[in-house]
């Protein structure tokens, strides 16, 4: 049915798109410190070569009744469930920013347990409803 | 169905098959922007900027979708030498070059109110910058690469080239942290949009395919005569 011609091409083609995509494996996976946007605070913890110098993104989760602001400073906590990292940051938050929300904090690390952050962001996740669904929920949630 | 796009049936497409499609294109997205514009209910946290999801969803679904069938018309043009592969990758090029930008730039404008930034460098924005990237290189190609065989040849590497970042777009979200939320809708579990969102999701959706649908029979149309016409010679 196939051509003489176009079975080697196959062939050729076959073993092309394997390497092609093996080359892609291997050069994402030796980035993936570079790939990964932010470490969670269990990546953290359980890193051995900690930079204190260097600028990293931590995030998760803020957690509840972690908040508290004094002027326009702002100390939380960001929380994996596991884990947690205290975060301390003197500037204006996103709007979306809030308890049990997401947030990326970029910045340094003072501790394994303190984070200094000089910008946060807030991270969306892939829920999206109505604000009355929203009530709803919690209603029946308590 | 796959034979209308065989050359010679494409030029018997006329005006009124474009016309009435325009007809209902008008009426599809007119129904979809009044329901995602004014009738569908705010976020819970976004507010009413949740609405650009509504544009942006749909531009970046069209711009994986036709770099998927650019690198696949590549694959059969490389091994299959059939014809009219390069004239169909070809004609889609501009569309999804042109909704990988909207994606962005809609993508921007969403993240500026919600992240708090325009762009960061996470993996799912920067592989579709990529994705930009490999359309621009595509159509670059057939502009200045002079003779049709070469520009057939290093436009179809391109293609199955960029197949390989399809991917790496799409499962960004879950193979690393990124800023970028994960997908909504995926098939093996139940979608967490609200059906009140979902619905003129999909209706815009479905508009926008059939708008990337009818530039894409004009264009291919218009590829098959020139490339008729000019016999392989000043094709371009």
């Amino acid at each position: 049915m196939l051509g003489k011609k176009v079975k080697p091409r196959i062939v050729f083609f076959i073993f092309l798109l394997v390497s092609a995509v093996l080359v892609v494996f291997i050069v994402l996976k030796s980035l993936e410190e570079n790939v990964v946007y932010f470490l969670s605070p269990t990546e953290i913890y359980n890193k051995t070569n900690i930079s204190y110098d260097e600028k990293i993104r931590v995030g998760g989760l803020v957690k509840k009744n972690s908040i508290s602001k004094n002027g326009t400073s702002i100390n939380f906590i960001i929380t994996d469930l596991k884990k947690e990292i205290v975060v301390s940051y003197n500037g204006l938050v996103p709007n979306l920013f809030s308890e049990e929300k997401g947030v990326v904090a970029e910045g340094r690390l003072r501790d394994k347990k303190y984070f200094i952050a000089d910008k946060i962001l807030a991270k969306h996740d892939e829920n999206y409803m109505p604000p009355e669904v929203k009530k709803a929920l919690e209603k029946s949630n308590n | 169905m796959f034979k209308n796009f065989f050359p010679n049936k494409i030029l018997s497409l006329t005006n009124k098959t474009i016309n009435s499609l325009v007809i209902f294109l008008v009426v599809v997205v007119i129904i979809g922007l009044t329901y995602s514009l004014l009738l569908s209910p705010p976020d819970y946290i976004q507010g009413d900027s949740v609405r650009i999801m509504y544009v942006h969803v749909p531009s970046s679904f069209i711009a994986l979708g036709s770099f998927g069938f650019i690198g696949i018309a590549s694959i059969c043009n490389l091994i299959f030498k059939i014809k009219f592969m390069p004239l169909l990758a070809k004609s889609l090029a501009p569309i999804g070059c042109a909704f990988s930008l909207i994606s962005i730039v809609t993508g921007s404008f969403w993240g500026k109110p919600t992240w708090g930034v325009w762009w960061v460098w996470d993996a799912r924005l920067t592989s579709m910058l990529i994705l930009f990237l490999f359309y621009i290189a595509y159509i670059l190609t057939w502009k200045f690469m002079g003779s049709f065989e070469r520009a057939n040849k290093i436009s179809s590497i391109i293609g199955i080239v960029g197949l390989l970042n399809l991917p790496v777009i799409k499962y960004s979200v879950d193979w690393w942290n990124t800023l970028h939320q994960a997908s909504s809708i995926t098939l093996t579990s139940a979608p967490t949009i609200h059906y009140t969102m979902l619905v003129p999701l999909i209706i815009m959706f479905f508009g926008m395919i059939i708008y990337s649908l009818i530039i894409f029979l004009m264009r291919y149309k218009t590829e098959v005569i020139k490339f008729k016409l000019n016999k392989k010679k000043n094709y371009k």
